[in-house]
């Protein structure tokens, strides 16, 4: 199989998929068992693809599908950051499929078919938009991508659900078409392309301004980024079943904010531009604040799900800092925490919902000695809590070292310092839930383990040993992240 | 032959009318208007494709010559061939709708009098963008609009009648106020002949009453044409006409009103004259952004959605005035590609709304309570064309907004492009509403819960529509390409 | 005498400014499609006087008559020809769309009828 036709394969696979799975939506077993498939379809695809383009030395795969507009085509191109993003949203969609399939018949949702629908046309504007060759083709898919999750963040179909999907979509839509489009089109007038080029495509001579504005346009145009203020949709979000949560915060809607972020400025102002502009200063320190801002909102809330939320909302931001700071092990260190934070999250994320499949407790406070009625997935929430706070031996430590070497080398003290408030603040939010579900007594402890469904510990398993895998074999992650921001790790 | 086409266009609906009448079986009109749309909406296929390779069509209508006698020419560029090419599909699609709709709106004996005035009116639409002569021009208007009010009137609700005859009034004025314009530019140059104007009208600039002449048509056709705050007599017209009316006259006869006001300014008054001497553009801009801003938020509050989408339709008039009062390449482009994918959307909004009413009988928000259950595949249309007007990518909407937003960020004028945002923000919240309403709210307790799916024959030319808005906002050869060589050829680099 | 040479346009403003009041101001449609016919009147004037040419004979091209002879513009009228019918056609469509409004209202007062609508 070759590079061209990989490429095609990773782009068609989730669609085909969600047509036949509509087809066969009148046999739930053949509709879940196609749903597997194509999961575990599109990561070959997507692992041939690596194998080819992983050393970085194949010349790219191109394709081009139309020309929309003159000059601009809707076409594709395979890079290190978006291979990245595919391995890390096919590896993770696998999972989620299987969780999915264990919640969802263990909730009896309504409308599986239109939910396992959604979510592959979700996967399918991912993989669009991770590979896209240029800025307009990436719009397109963070379109389609906004409006495929829509119907899962209302799923419940209630007006309460329909309120927060108004916030969600506002949020999304709203900033997308005020200030992402709008800095895309001043892009095109400023520079006459819009494709994705290494260092760059703006003039020398473009005034300093413009592209101040342009820069902090980008920044809250891409709203998936949840960088404050616009981060309501996130927790609003959170009416949603637990496997959207986990698409929504580590397989594809925030990573696909914070990987446009990453792309746009490697690839549209280029890392050299982008320490220079004056503007990249203020992201990082809105983005410090974000980050302890939101890890002390976090602390203060008691629903488990709206507490992770938050977290989110934080670790989104270091991303947003270390794209800003521009430097080579700072870019390093974005392209690494996509991913860290992904297994992290997704890992957190399972096991709030596993807790509640299994024992419908939603309330921090309630999950006193749940550890001991639910060993296995309390034991992988506190591998992804560990993750989180950036410890060994799990994932996000390699990203918070990189990031506190780029700090370093720019003397960057701010930088630091919200490094380590951030860290100590994760660790207040998140120990206390693991202390209290290992050592505390329940208040109606029966002794017995009560476990969720088995698709549901299995995926929740899976997420806990890659979080630490990751850790330990990174290479496979690291040499990308490593080629897109040419740091030596 | 390929010239003669050029009038068929004209004269197929033209003589198809009186046969309407004639034919009275019902089902038998409904077959020879959708022909002969069919045969418009062909020809000018046919004709877009003759102008694009091979320039220009002009035709003498009955072989007289122009410089000296009465003779009237047709003639079909790029702009007007495009135009001529939305208003034949739209008329077409609505042709082929309006047969099921008026089951439940007209009755049965007075179908061939609908279709009669219904092809009148395309004529008259299509007739203006065909002929090059000014005096012709104004009588295919009086054509159109003598049909719409009788159409308009046709509407199931007795409000219908007084909207109509407020339009009547309004268009009337409107059109008069262009016949004295007309008058004065012929009693100072001899001639109604649009080149013939154009190459004479230069040197007389100066002169107070062919300024006054600009003044009296600008006018004219802004009061057609509805701009802000010219937009009175729309609304109700809109919500009262039947269904398909609303659908036709939303797609087409604003749109073609703009079409002659832009044929004005750049083939007979020319830039110059109306742009930089007169500022004629500024005054566009200034009256197209409360246009834009009141037309949206009037349509967040209404609760009646055909209502909702005429006062959509009077922001969407506002976009087409700014890129005419612009003034660039760019930007008359933008204006022209927007009159297409304008015309396509709102028509196919109008068509799902039509298929609403035919089944709840109520076009109020509060009716619409979970009706994407029972209408999936209307309420289907009605989202993905709202999508359109919103402007989301892979929808024909999106190329408007591009064009647009592309053509006012300029060094004087970039504010725009924030007032177009706002613009298409608010469209995001008065389509919302109406998602909501059909997909959240459960139905309403009084109802029975059972609205079946709109039949075919409204859902096929409602389809039809969407789809090709889908189309054109992928493959925009058409709508953006020739539009922006349009644009080239009138407004002259 | 500059205003009595311009007589007919004299006429034609105050016709059209007539008409355009009885529009605007009268509340009963009748007497507003009247105001409208004598505002259309105006401009149909309008035409006609600027066909005229002082001295201007009638346009019958003939053998007979002499080469210098000058004709009036014929065109203006042939132009208000047309005019004036569309003008008579927008008044049967207003007077007709009035019986249909007085048989659903029983009304032609514009205030009235928005008084049952409200």
């Amino acid at each position: 199989m070759g590079l061209q036709e990989s490429l095609l394969l990773v782009l068609l696979t989730p669609w085909v998929g969600g047509v036949l799975l509509v087809l066969a939506g009148r046999w739930p077993n053949l509709r879940d068992a196609i749903s597997v498939v194509t999961s575990l379809l599109l990561l070959l695809a997507v692992i041939a693809l690596y194998n080819h383009a992983g050393n970085g030395t194949a010349t790219p795969p191109e394709l081009t599908l139309f020309t929309m507009l003159p000059g601009i085509e809707v076409g594709f191109r395979l890079e290190p950051l978006g291979m990245l993003f595919v391995v890390i949203a096919a590896v993770l969609w696998i999972i989620n499929t299987i969780y999915s399939i264990g919640y969802m018949r263990g909730n009896n949702e309504k409308h599986q078919t239109r939910f396992y629908l959604c979510f592959a046309i979700a996967i399918g504007a991912t993989m669009g938009l991770a590979l896209s060759a240029n800025l307009l083709t990436l719009f397109i898919f963070y379109e389609v991508l906004t409006l495929s999750t829509y119907p899962l963040v209302t799923h419940k179909g209630s007006m309460k659900a329909a309120r927060a999907g108004r916030t969600y979509l506002g949020y999304l839509l709203g900033t997308s078409i005020a200030f992402f489009l709008l800095a895309i089109i001043w892009t095109w007038a400023l520079t006459g392309t819009l494709e994705f080029t290494p260092r760059g495509i703006f003039k020398q001579d473009t005034d300093a301004a413009s592209l101040s504005l342009l820069f902090v346009l980008y920044i809250f145009g891409i709203g998936k980024a949840a960088i404050m203020p616009i981060h309501r949709w996130l927790p609003a979000a959170m009416v949603a079943p637990t496997p959207v949560s986990a698409l929504l915060h580590a397989v594809a809607v925030v990573k696909a904010g914070v990987f446009t972020i990453t792309k746009v400025v490697l690839y549209i102002f280029g890392p050299a531009l982008t320490r220079e502009i004056p503007a990249s200063e203020w992201i990082v320190y809105l983005a410090g604040t974000t980050i302890v801002v939101a890890s002390w909102i976090a602390l203060r809330q008691t629903n488990l799900k709206r507490r992770l939320a938050y977290s989110t909302i934080s670790q989104l931001s270091y991303v947003i800092m270390a794209a800003a700071l521009g430097t080579a092990y700072a870019l390093l260190a974005a392209a690494l925490h996509i991913a860290v934070h992904a297994f992290g999250k997704i890992t957190l994320f399972f096991a709030a919902g596993s807790i509640y499949t299994a024992t419908h407790k939603t309330e921090i406070p309630q999950l006193k000695g749940i550890g001991r009625q639910m060993p296995w997935t309390m034991a992988a929430f506190t591998i992804g809590a560990v993750s989180m706070v950036g410890l060994p031996p799990a994932a996000g430590f390699l990203s918070k070292w990189y990031l506190l070497m780029g700090a370093m080398q720019l003397q960057a003290y701010f930088v630091l310092a919200v490094i380590v408030i951030s860290t100590l603040l994760n660790a207040a939010y998140f120990f206390p839930i693991v202390h209290a579900a290992f050592f505390q007594p329940a208040d109606d402890d029966t002794g017995k383990i009560h476990e969720a469904p088995w698709p549901v510990v299995l995926a929740v398993s899976c997420a806990a040993v890659l979080t630490l895998l990751l850790f330990l074999y990174p290479w496979p992650v690291l040499s990308l992240a490593a080629l897109v921001s040419g740091a030596t790790p | 032959m390929s010239a003669h086409l050029l009038i068929l266009l004209v004269v197929i609906p033209l003589f198809s009318a009186p046969l309407c009448i004639l034919l009275r079986r019902s089902r038998l009109v409904w077959l020879l208007s959708s022909l002969s749309t069919g045969a418009c909406l062909l020809i000018s296929i046919l004709l877009l494709q003759q102008v694009y390779r091979s320039g220009t069509v002009t035709y003498m209508l009955g072989g007289w010559s122009t410089p000296l006698g009465i003779g009237i020419e047709y003639r079909l560029d790029l702009f007007a061939a495009l135009v001529a090419l939305f208003v034949s599909l739209v008329g077409f699609a609505v042709a082929l709708y309006s047969y099921t709709s008026l089951q439940k709106e007209l009755p049965r004996h007075k179908h061939p009098l609908f279709a009669a005035a219904y092809l009148l009116c395309l004529a008259g639409l299509l007739g203006i963008t065909v002929t090059a002569d000014v005096f012709n021009l104004f009588v295919f208007l009086e054509i159109s609009s003598l049909s719409s009010y009788a159409l308009i009137s046709m509407g199931r609700d007795r409000a219908a009648l007084l909207a109509s005859f407020r339009y009547l009034i309004m268009g009337t004025i409107g059109a008069t106020f262009l016949l004295i314009g007309i008058g004065l530019i012929y009693s100072h140059t001899g001639t109604l002949n649009m080149s013939a104007l154009q190459k004479v009208l230069p040197a007389l600039t100066g002169k107070a009453s062919i300024q006054a002449s600009l003044a009296f048509i600008m006018l004219g056709l802004a009061i057609k044409s509805a701009l802000f705050p010219l937009h009175l007599w729309l609304p109700s017209a809109y919500t009262h006409a039947p269904s398909a009316v609303s659908a036709f006259l939303a797609g087409t006869a604003t749109k073609v009103s703009i079409y002659a006001l832009a044929r004005f300014i750049y083939s007979v008054f020319g830039k110059p004259f109306v742009i930089t001497q007169e500022h004629i553009g500024i005054a566009l801009i200034t009256l197209s952004i409360p246009a834009m801003l009141l037309g949206s938020m009037l349509a967040i509050k209404q609760q009646n959605l055909k209502r909702m989408l005429a006062y959509s339709s009077i922001a969407q008039i506002g976009y087409l005035f700014l890129g005419l009062g612009l003034s660039t390449v760019a930007s008359v482009g933008a204006t022209i590609t927007h009159l297409f994918n304008h015309a396509l959307i709102k028509s196919a909004l109008f068509l799902s709304l039509g298929c609403i009413v035919y089944r709840t009988g109520k076009a109020e928000i509060s009716s619409l309570s979970g009706l994407a259950r029972q209408m999936p595949w209307t309420m289907a249309a009605f989202t993905v064309a709202g999508l359109g007007l919103i402007g989301i990518p892979l929808t024909a909407g999106f190329i408007s907004k591009w064009a647009l937003i592309r053509a006012t960020l300029t060094p004087d004028y970039w504010p725009l492009a924030v007032v177009i945002l706002i613009t298409s923000l608010l469209a995001v919240v008065y389509i919302w509403r109406v998602i909501e309403a059909a997909y959240f709210q459960p139905p309403a307790p009084g109802s029975t819960g059972r609205t079946a799916e709109a039949p075919l024959g409204l859902l096929v030319p409602t389809w039809l529509l969407v789809l090709l808005s889908l189309y054109f906002g992928i493959q925009t050869t058409v709508n953006f390409g020739i539009a922006v060589k349009a644009a080239t050829a009138l407004v002259g680099g | 005498m500059k205003i009595l040479y311009l007589f007919n346009y004299w006429i034609v403003i105050v016709i059209m400014l007539a008409g355009l009041y009885a529009v605007i101001a009268s509340s009963n449609l009748v007497k507003k499609i009247a105001g409208l016919s004598i505002f259309q009147a105006s401009v149909f004037i309008l035409y006609i006087s600027s066909g005229k040419i002082l001295g201007g004979t009638a346009p019958i091209v003939d053998s007979s008559v002499p080469a210098d002879v000058v004709f009036s513009n014929p065109l203006p009228h042939v132009l208000i020809l047309t005019a004036i019918v569309v003008g008579v056609a927008t008044t049967a469509v207003g007077a007709a769309l009035i019986i249909r409004i007085h048989r659903a209202y029983g009304s032609i007062e514009e205030n009235e009828i928005l008084e049952y609508e409200e």
